[in-house]
């Protein structure tokens, strides 16, 4: 399989005091001027088409949409002169299943952001994201098939057709995660996460990376979105507990990082809330998502999310008209001026900066065990935990216990506020974590022959049977 | 004495194998299933549901109530099939087509079974023709869609449509749901129903097939 590059042994960012927003020990240059991690936070801004069906009689009109929203979105982005723009257009499913349609849209959307660079100095960059549509059959081919085929190619032609970043929101292990979140069964989340997602990380990265080697796109990021904030958004509608989807999110860690490891260089896509910990081990660029992601969801991480960032998105919107201007515009303007605020921070002084980032987390650090896992002295601490294992499993493992022992901690010392309720599941997750079988093997055998085996195919995992 | 107040407090729990081994009981000594499934069972799925809505419950305390439930009434639905008893409705329920979400819809279907319906859950992306088959060849009385994307509610319309051109479309009740529905859209493709949480699809189902 794929070669790692690196297996990081060592956090990239040791010290808090250089755990700050807009700086990353890696940052990444790319599309036209554009410089993500050497000490300023830019805007990346993402839109969707409101409810509409996508086929060949709408595709006319679906252009139409593309390429006048891209026009309002840059037409701003110069009037308020954005230090630079990040623009993501995040397919959606019919355009990765026919995926000429896709790259059409890419090359509208970048040949735009050419226009206002040569004639207005916008640095701006494309970055495009299919989506991973084996999850439309269950249980999924994860390596071949159909899906497979069409997501490769886009990847393929993204350099092609003018993308700077490629970057997926994939979903290896989802088939197995998603009944066991509702169940808030973290036996078996761990094992969708650290042994499925792991693994269908490192085959799907390791095509991504290959796909860009030779040109000019580089392999950006991932995301645990299918798990921890799909965790996150059943844990607001109280469907489980707070402290279960704090867990989980801690626990896509060691996922997230093997694309890192197999050659892809940042920034980490908006929804992967787990970016800090990215930056912390892998020394990765971050984008980042929160109050600014109102519009697609609610969370209780608003704020701390944008604590060390270096994009700030708005995740997406759906294109629609407001009382000012259209919805992609307007989430433009609010992510823009949140970014000149950080940046004129950092411009005054690193500690002003600093300043800015605790009051960001300790605005929402406390209310919610979901945001003290994002405060960044907890990332720093949870992350050298982490990797003191080896391998994707162990880590992960590593992540559920570490995640508890901290949240246990951390409610009887005041600094998070758990209901009664909620400690009452903090306790059943620790007997949890503290009984996950010790090596790979062992889950994978004993998940083998339980009722989750009906739900994926072990070969689609390189997982011999 | 089958203590059927005990069964009603097990699936409240969640003890499966208390809930079986009364309805055994209560089966054994010839109890009307009825009774046990009315007076007892679909109450205490009732209390779970108000539960969970009064964020007393989360959802895996719901599940393993379900799960209580499902027990009992595999020992129980014999006896009422034998006394000719009907089910409160049966519901063909899935995600729409186009759409993989299915956290939400298996929990409708958890909780509509819990309150004595029979389900026919036709899974994720499922076509308005597996809707329209479900109504005609297997007697579904309603329809349950959800979606969770703007870009696949249009298929929830599709649906009904489907069932408009089969000619069935006085045969079934349609209720929708997931996080983009609102009863606004409800009114606009004419569905019959709406609910944005687990619970309350149990009252709308059981009004609608009052009607």
């Amino acid at each position: 399989m794929g070669k790692a590059v690196s297996s990081f042994g060592a956090l990239a960012v040791r010290r808090l005091e250089d755990f700050v927003y807009g700086r990353s020990p890696f940052p990444v240059t790319c599309g036209n001027g554009v410089e993500i991690g050497t000490g300023i936070v830019i805007p990346e801004v993402n839109f969707t088409l409101q409810t509409i069906d996508i086929n060949a009689d709408t595709w006319p009109a679906i252009r139409r949409i593309y390429t006048e929203t891209i026009e309002g979105i840059c037409k701003r982005a110069v009037e308020l002169e954005v230090p630079a723009l990040l623009v993501e257009f995040e397919t959606l499913p019919p355009m990765t299943i026919h995926p000429p349609w896709g790259l059409e849209i890419a090359r509208i959307l970048s040949d735009k952001l050419r226009v206002y660079h040569e004639k207005s100095g916008l640095k701006a960059a494309l970055r495009l994201t299919p989506n991973d549509t084996r999850d439309h059959q269950r249980p999924p081919l994860m390596r071949r098939g159909t899906y497979w085929d069409g997501m490769i190619e886009v990847f393929q032609a993204a350099p092609g057709a003018g993308a700077d970043l490629v970057a997926i929101e994939s979903t290896g292990g989802k088939e197995v995660c998603d009944e066991a979140l509702t169940a808030c069964d973290l036996r078996t989340v761990v094992f969708a996460l650290g042994v499925l997602g792991a693994r269908d990380m490192e085959f799907l990265w390791t095509e991504i990376v290959r796909a860009c080697q030779g040109t000019a796109t580089i392999p950006s990021g991932d995301t645990a979105c299918g798990f921890a904030n799909t965790a996150m958004v059943l844990a607001d509608q109280r469907f489980i507990p707070k402290v279960f989807a704090a867990v989980v999110r801690v626990v896509s860690v060691p996922r997230s990082l093997v694309a890192y490891e197999v050659g892809a260089k940042g920034p980490s896509k908006d929804c992967a809330y787990e970016g800090p910990y990215m930056k912390a081990i892998a020394g990765v660029p971050i984008s980042m998502e929160g109050k600014s992601a109102a519009c697609a969801h609610l969370s209780h991480v608003g704020n701390v999310s944008q604590a060390v960032c270096d994009c700030w998105s708005n995740e997406s919107v759906q294109n629609v008209r407001l009382l000012s201007a259209s919805a992609p515009v307007v989430s433009l303007e609010q992510l823009a001026y949140d970014c000149r605020l950080m940046n004129v921070a950092a411009r005054r002084s690193e500690d002003h900066a600093r300043t800015l980032r605790d009051l960001l987390a300790e605005s929402d650090a406390a209310l919610d065990p979901q945001a003290y896992v994002l405060r960044p002295d907890v990332v720093l601490r949870l992350s050298a935990d982490i990797i003191k294992e080896e391998g994707a499993y162990r880590r992960t493992v590593r992540a559920a216990q570490a995640a508890v022992t901290e949240l246990n901690r951390a409610a009887k010392e005041g600094e998070v506020r758990l209901s009664d309720r909620e400690k009452t599941w903090l306790d059943r997750l620790k007997e949890q974590a503290d009984s996950l079988p010790e090596s790979e093997e062992e889950m994978v055998r004993e998940m083998l022959s339980s009722p989750c085996a009906e739900k994926f195919l072990p070969e689609e995992y390189g997982i011999p049977t | 004495m089958a203590d059927l107040q005990q069964l009603n407090e097990a699936i409240i729990k969640g003890d499966a194998n208390l809930a079986k081994s009364v309805a055994e009981q209560a089966m054994s000594e010839g109890v009307d299933p009825q009774e046990v499934l009315n007076g007892y069972m679909i109450p205490a799925m009732d209390e779970v549901g108000r539960r969970f809505e009064n964020n007393e419950y989360f959802v895996p305390e719901l599940l393993i109530s379900a799960r209580a439930m499902k027990r009992a009434l595999e020992i129980v639905k014999p006896a009422l099939v034998e006394s000719g008893a009907e089910p409160v409705g049966k519901v063909a329920i899935g995600t729409v087509k186009g759409d993989l979400h299915d956290i939400g819809k298996n929990l409708v279907a958890a909780m509509l079974e819990g309150g004595g319906f029979e389900i026919i859950d036709l899974g994720v992306d499922a076509k308005p023709e597996e809707f329209v088959k479900a109504v005609q060849e297997r007697g579904a009385q309603i329809v349950a869609l959800s979606a969770l994307l703007t870009t696949t509610m249009p298929s929830m319309k599709t649906t009904i449509e489907a069932l408009k051109e089969a000619g069935l479309r006085d045969k079934a009740k349609v209720i929708i749901g997931g996080a983009p529905i609102t009863q606004q859209y409800a009114n606009e493709i004419g569905a019959d129903g709406y609910s944005d949480n687990a619970s309350g699809a149990v009252s709308v189902a059981r009004k609608l097939v009052a009607r």
